[in-house]
């Protein structure tokens, strides 16, 4: 069985507590950090144990700080715990559970970036999360692990938690350093990227929740010891989030290159209702739909890329034959219109297009030509929209008609949805 | 009216971020906390705070979905509609909750209880179908459980004398 690394001890009761996460090597990867390491060995050591980022981008961390512009503006950290990507429930998790972790992360990463200043940016709608991340910073300032010289190390840390108030977009890099400096969630227009200039304008680096909460681990082991696990270029295990039509859905921490039956179907239990599998989503709703016949592929970047969708944010969503294509690409390309911010046309006005076409579809007055006017909308937006999040819109729907083509024109034909609005029903359990 | 209390929480965190701005979506939860929603006497004091105009600090205040901009029910029931919580029975469920309140999805009861609202994906994929109750999450929700729930609240607000204001989302 493979050894566990960012869950390990997370069902250990009062972990989120100091004195229960000191017992179990707690702080230990930030002791010899400051005690054994130099700023810039600790950014090779990451670059060798080629962590990616797990937000979504899967970007490799230790060449993302490498970019970190040098000049005398102060460097700033944003952890970006904005969870909000479909599908994806794990950095909820590792904050209510686990935040010293988090924390020990946090300040790995600051002293290797020679940052002062690290900001928590955690999603509005997690209060309970925010609290035991406050609470853990708190703890970490009253033991020394924060703040002025550290264990007497001569660095000094600043943390501020700070709470979002409610929009997908500040998960963006760029929207989530708006939000922070006090403005509306629009993105930011890159280059500058924020490595160059960032928070107040000053060097920034933005990683994700879970790839901060891995460095303890590999400080304490080693970055030869990550790399043991997972392929040439996707190092480690991530917690995988499956959901939706699975009897046990839930976080799994797995080796990166496990593939996506062995999910669905050993740790998940399989379909629902014994049903079968008749689409799933492969790391959150940004990422085009596959087919059953990619269910051996396995979950690590390079993979997922070549069988034409993301591994992104880890976020596995399973549809069953009992759901309609349909309803399900509708329910998804609405989150992305109540979600765009508004700044740029195509984002705004497509993704709005996108549902009223889709909603007739599914609901009624479907015409022959609006297969190819989703096509040609979703054309409009995907690569000449300010962000990415104009491009995810399209995800599902591009890949939704390209694999189930039949389904929309069967509504087409029908002038409705011949599941005659089967929606999927709450369990009894 | 927004208490010195507040004003002073406020400037403790103007003081506390690099620049006093960036206070801003806190300070805006705190006004919130005062008064239930994003008052125009809770705009000034964010305002006067961090010295910046109510038309720049509403602009701000307008973009975010946590910010009301009117009065609710003291609780405040959030429907998780994400494609996850859909897959797992959430329309079941909205309807449902739309029935047993009497009301639809974005309306107040009318005896100030239960706001019941559909918000987007709340992180709880794997715990599916979802919601939050004034940011307190309920998980696995089947119907019983629902109705076990409203029942619940119900008892307790009956019970106890309205408080002036709860602060959501604390």
């Amino acid at each position: 069985m493979p050894e566990l690394i960012v869950t390990k001890n997370m069902d250990v009761p009062g972990l989120d507590t100091l004195e229960v996460y000191q017992q179990h090597d707690g702080y230990q990867g930030l002791k010899k950090a400051l005690n054994e390491y130099q700023p810039d060995e600790l950014v090779e050591m990451v670059k060798k144990s080629g962590l990616r980022g797990r937000g979504g981008a899967g970007f490799p961390t230790g060449m993302k700080w490498g970019f970190l512009a040098k000049n005398d503006k102060p460097r700033y950290l944003c952890c970006n715990s904005d969870e909000s990507e479909p599908g994806t429930c794990k950095d909820r998790m590792m904050m209510e559970k686990n935040p010293h972790q988090l924390v020990e992360g946090v300040a790995i990463c600051c002293y290797a970036c020679r940052i002062n200043t690290a900001f928590i940016f955690v999603r509005g709608e997690l209060p309970y999360a925010a609290r035991q991340v406050e609470r853990a910073v708190e703890e970490a300032y009253a033991a020394g692990y924060l703040g002025e010289n550290i264990l007497g190390s001569g660095y000094s840390l600043d943390v501020i938690v700070h709470r979002g108030a409610g929009a997908y977009i500040c998960g963006e890099e760029s929207a989530l350093m708006e939000a922070l400096e006090g403005r509306r969630g629009y993105p930011r227009l890159k280059p500058p990227f924020p490595a160059a200039v960032g928070v107040y304008g000053g060097p920034t680096v933005i990683n994700n929740c879970e790839t901060l909460s891995t460095l303890p681990a590999i400080l304490r082991n080693g970055a030869d010891w990550y790399a043991s696990v997972g392929t040439e270029k996707s190092k480690g295990t991530r917690v995988f989030c499956l959901s939706g039509q699975v009897k046990k859905p839930g976080l799994y921490e797995l080796p990166i290159n496990t593939s996506f039956r062995t999910l669905i179907y050993e740790h998940g239990g399989g379909i629902l209702h014994d049903r079968q599998i008749k689409a799933f989503v492969p790391g959150g709703s940004s990422a085009p739909l596959l087919a059953p016949d990619k269910l051996d592929v396995t979950m690590d970047y390079e993979s997922v890329a070549a069988a034409g969708s993301m591994a992104g944010a880890g976020a596995i969503i399973v549809i069953s034959d009992e759901t309609c294509i349909v309803s399900a690409v509708l329910r998804m390309t609405e989150f992305y219109r109540d979600e765009s911010c508004g700044k740029c046309t195509p984002c705004r006005e497509g993704t709005y297009w996108l549902t009223e076409i889709l909603h007739r579809l599914e609901h009624g007055g479907g015409k022959q030509k609006d297969l190819d006017l989703l096509l040609d909308v979703c054309d409009n937006i995907a690569g000449k929209s300010f962000c990415p999040l104009g491009d995810a819109a399209t995800s599902s729907i591009v890949s939704g008609i390209k694999l189930f083509r039949e389904e929309f024109a069967e509504h087409v034909r029908q002038g409705a949805c011949p599941m005659h609005g089967s929606r999927p029903r709450i369990e009894a359990r | 009216m927004i208490s010195e209390q507040a004003k002073e929480r406020m400037r403790a965190l103007a003081s506390r971020y690099p620049v006093a701005r960036s206070a801003m979506l806190p300070a805006l939860h705190i006004a919130q906390g005062e008064e239930g929603y994003i008052t125009q006497a809770g705009l000034e004091a964010v305002a006067e705070v961090l010295n910046l105009t109510t038309d720049d600090v509403k602009s701000v205040a307008t973009f975010y979905t946590m910010y009301y901009h009117r009065p609710h029910g003291q609780k405040v029931v959030g429907v998780c509609t994400g494609i996850a919580c859909y897959l797992r029975g959430c329309d079941d469920l909205v309807e449902h909750l739309e029935q047993r309140l009497g009301i639809k999805r974005g309306e107040t009861t009318p005896d100030g209880n239960f706001t019941l609202e559909c918000v987007e994906c709340i992180a709880s994929c794997s715990t599916a179908p979802a919601m939050q109750v004034n940011g307190e999450f309920v998980e696995n929700v089947t119907l019983k459980l629902a109705d076990d729930l409203i029942d619940e609240l119900s008892r307790e607000m009956a019970a106890k004398k309205l408080e002036p204001r709860t602060e959501i989302h604390r």
